[in-house]
């Protein structure tokens, strides 16, 4: 079938700014995620900086408050979600043995609205200040009384960004119900794409009520609306109340992805299967189930009464059963394995404890009578890093190392890769085992300093040393990509003796994956036929002609067309001194010119169907790839 | 799962029974879009879900039960309700390969989602000539989200489908055309969906009590 289209093939920047390859878009989301941790990062270790020594005056309290609100607000919606949608990308098709993802069009739209929501919030700290009503921007706090434009970057970045949270769930819902390789049914999936699976379902119901509460703040400060105002009759409970039922699934969202990873390192470097592996998806369904029914125990202290807050700490309390399942399988699965301890199994092995211990203190934080007296601590802070830093964040260290030879080609230094595992590793419990401490002996959260003599002072000094610790070992992380960087592209198809079908292909993988579709025969699918003897996977189908998406640069626009509109609203009622700027985003001109580019994309994209183009079979045997 | 894919090339006469779903493309673009319109439902739900907290809070305004008029509503309703009707009809055109039925009915769809629009915009200007404006209570705040966020959506529908009718007779009856038709009939029944609720808690619970 010889088809005409020629289709434009673009290099460098453009490249980049164009490409709708879901493994490009997966380095994209890497290094945007990545960049927007070490800010977080950065603004984490101001905070402990502050709070180092009592009456400490390193930073103003005003500068305090935003320093919190961005570290929380960066590190979980603009660094910690898009790590992890930077390895969905690149791992899910690979191991579904798909192609391509079901919408490579709406996956860089999603990655360039994530981009440009979180450059808005960031732009914030330039532009008079940045959010500073804490990440949960409870009002009367975050209203127009007695917040800045901070709020209103926080609004409005974060409902851009949500939308392209949102349409890359979608997108991994469908790519992995519709296009998965012949023989890959539901119960052979590996745990990381069942795991992204419900995390992407928790997205699809969570967001749009994150969206419905930003859209309510941004009418109450910018259009006079009443929603959170209570002298027009609004109610700041009913926020609390929105916030959690998106705020309460959005740690699943971060958690479940990092349990695949886990779950995948384990098996791989304990060279077994993964022990339990139904239990594993029944428990992980259960968790992302569980996890919209238990938001109020967020608000145990508002005053809704013995009976609701008695039903939703069972609730929560429930959730750690299904948890437990997978915390003793990983367990059974290490049992009698052959285990070798590279830099990705040791992060594999370390976030297992150190869940655990997240865990203990989140079934303590769930019995509203406990609750009162942590709640608003340090304990607090203490928990949900325990779950976040060292769940999450060791999955994605893990996760890192475990594919980046996939991703690049190129396997990490693995003596720089432990020596930054046990600074991250020991600079962790350093800086949050002692919070806990901090917490029960009534040092509050969020405070900006605290007197001396109080019995906080060594620990708050332990705590700062142990975030600098940290640092380090994620510069170490950063070195290493650097200096891998400057090796030849090697690594091996295979490099860790790997189970699932990602480890079938080139590393990294061709722009079709796979030239063959593989045939799939079981759980593990590699694992299987490597232990029947077979050096590659059966093909499904004959060689034929590739189908592949055109790149498009209309994503990029569509964000920047967004990211104006976001400002012209925001500035809407501005006193500028200068009458032309006055006018400008007075008269709406600037924020409804930012619209008319979005939709001008999407009328171009509705009208302009884009078939794409075909890589023909000859080619493929020129390129003497490797199925 | 095969990964077909649509070339484009195909006349009518090749059309299989039910084009929407004939390649990959088509299939994954309906799949995905229910699954938008499972997250749009949430969406719906938590504007029904804060209007509900907060439609007793009138502060000095007007209540719903001094301004709504039933028979206005119920002439809206019953428009919307046949509009969506008419996307079923060009639905079943689209199963018989009937183009100019596809185009006939998408157009009725749009007309009656313009005067359904024209009828809202006249009651949301009554409201406000009698002191209901964005900004006087928590019920009018919420009231005028809940219900303009739908009629934004009505808007979309409208200028999507006026779209779609144009872009039929360029591109004719495809593989590629039939799921956008397809899915639009989803997006409009969805709409309709909606209202129904929208009628029920906001106008008949707010007249009633
Ligand atoms: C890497 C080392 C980190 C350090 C040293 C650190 C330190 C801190 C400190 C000192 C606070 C302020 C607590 C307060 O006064 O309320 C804080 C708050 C917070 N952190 Fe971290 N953090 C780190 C990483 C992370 C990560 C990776 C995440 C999420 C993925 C995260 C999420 C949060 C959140 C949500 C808050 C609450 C902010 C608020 O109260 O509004 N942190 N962190
Ligand atoms: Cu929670």
């Amino acid at each position: 079938m010889a088809h005409a289209h020629t289709v434009k093939r673009y290099s460098g920047l453009m490249d980049w700014l164009t490409t709708v390859d879901h493994k490009k878009i997966g380095i994209l989301y890497l290094a945007a995620g990545g960049f927007f941790f070490l800010i977080g990062g950065l603004e984490a270790i101001l905070i402990r900086i502050q709070l180092m020594k009592p009456m400490n005056d390193f930073v103003s309290a005003q500068t305090f408050n935003e320093l919190i609100t961005m570290h929380g607000t960066t590190m979980i919606f603009l660094a910690a979600m898009p790590m992890i949608f930077g390895l969905m990308n690149a791992v899910i098709p690979l191991q579904i043995g798909a192609r391509d993802v079901a919408f490579p069009f709406l996956n860089s739209l999603g990655f360039w609205t994530f981009f440009f929501g979180g450059l808005l919030v960031n732009v914030s700290w330039f532009l008079g200040g940045a959010p500073d009503a804490g990440w949960t921007a409870y009002p009367p706090l975050s209203s127009e009384r007695y917040s800045g434009m901070g709020i209103d970057f926080y609004a409005i970045g974060l409902q851009i960004a949500g939308i392209g949270t949102l349409v890359g769930g979608i997108n991994f819902l469908v790519t992995i119900i519709n296009m998965r390789a012949p023989g890959m049914t539901f119960m052979r999936m590996p745990m990381f794409t069942w795991a992204s699976f419900v995390t992407s379902m928790i997205i699809l119901f969570a967001f749009p009520a994150l969206a419905v509460g930003l859209i309510a703040l941004t009418f109450d400060r910018l259009f006079g609306g009443n929603f959170f105002d209570v002298s027009g009759g609004g109610n700041v409970v009913l926020w609390q109340h929105i916030f959690w039922i998106f705020g309460h699934p959005e740690v699943y969202i971060l958690i479940l992805p990092a349990f695949g990873i886990i779950s995948e390192i384990v098996s791989t470097f304990s060279k077994k299967r993964l022990f339990g592996y139904s239990s594993m998806v029944f428990a992980t369904v259960l968790i992302g189930f569980l996890g919209f029914m238990v938001w109020v125990h967020h608000m145990f202290t508002v005053g809704l009464g013995p009976v609701g807050n008695a039903l939703f700490s069972i609730a929560t309390m429930l959730i750690a059963v299904p948890t437990g399942i997978k915390i003793f399988n990983w367990i059974f699965t290490m049992w009698g394995g052959r285990i070798s301890f590279t830099t990705a199994s040791l992060y594999g092995m370390a976030f297992i404890p150190t869940f655990v211990m997240g865990g203990v203190t989140g079934v303590m934080l769930a019995v509203p009578g406990a609750d009162y007296q942590y709640h608003d601590t340090y304990f607090v802070v203490a928990h949900f890093h325990y779950v976040i830093v060292g769940g999450l964040i060791l999955g994605i260290f893990g996760g890192i190392f475990y594919w980046w030879p996939k991703m690049f080609g190129r396997v990490l230094n693995e003596t720089l890769g432990k020596a930054s595992f046990w600074f991250f590793f020991i600079g962790f419990h350093l800086t949050f085992f002692v919070q806990h401490f901090l917490g029960l002996w009534g040092m509050p959260r969020r405070v900006y300093t605290y007197l001396e003599n109080q019995g906080w002072d060594d620990l708050n000094w332990i705590s700062t040393i142990g975030a600098f610790a940290m640092g380090v070992g994620t510069l170490l992380v950063l070195i290493n990509i650097f200096i891998t960087g400057l090796k030849p592209r090697n690594a091996d198809s295979d490099p860790w003796d790997g189970r699932t079908l990602e480890w079938t292909i080139p590393s990294p993988p061709p722009e079709y994956n796979f030239k063959q579709l593989p045939l799939v025969r079981g759980l593990d699918a590699l694992w299987k036929e490597k232990s029947a003897g077979n050096k590659e996977m059966t093909p499904a189908e004959p060689i034929g002609p590739i189908h592949m998406p055109s790149p498009s640069l209309l994503p990029f626009i569509m964000s920047v067309g967004l990211f104006i509109a976001g400002l012209g609203f925001m500035y809407k009622n501005y006193d500028f001194t200068n009458g032309f700027m006055s006018m400008l985003f007075g008269y709406n001109i600037v924020s409804i010119g930012g619209l008319v580019i979005t939709f001008a994309c999407m009328f171009l994209r509705s009208v302009y169907d884009d078939h794409g183009w075909h890589i023909e079979p000859e080619e493929l045997q020129d390129k003497g790839v490797k199925a | 799962m095969s990964q077909t894919h649509a070339h484009g090339h195909h006349g009518p006469e090749t059309l299989p029974p039910e084009p929407e779903k004939a390649t990959l493309e088509g299939r994954n673009k309906i799949l995905g879009f229910w699954l938008f319109l499972g997250g749009e439902t949430v969406l719906f739900g938590t504007l029904f879900a804060s209007y509900l907290a907060l439609r007793n809070q009138i502060n000095d305004g007007p209540s719903g039960e001094q301004l709504f008029s039933l028979p206005l509503v119920a002439v809206a309703t019953f428009i919307l309700l046949t509009s969506s009707l008419f996307s079923v009809m060009a639905i079943q055109a689209l199963h018989r390969h009937d183009l100019k039925g596809i185009q006939f009915w998408l157009g009725a769809t749009v007309l009656f989602g313009v005067l359904f629009l024209g009828l809202e915009i006249y009651e949301f200007f009554h409201y406000v000539h009698e002191g209901l404006t964005f900004s006087t209570s928590a019920f009018s705040t919420s009231f005028y989200s809940l219900v303009g966020f739908h009629g934004a959506h009505v808007l979309l529908g409208v200028l999507w489908i006026a779209l779609l009718i144009v872009q039929l007779s360029k591109k004719k009856l495809t593989v590629v055309t039939a799921p956008k038709v397809y899915v639009a009939a989803l997006y409009w029944h969805f709409i309709d969906v909606v209202w129904v609720f929208i009628f029920t808690v906001v106008y008949l619970m707010g007249k009633v009590g």
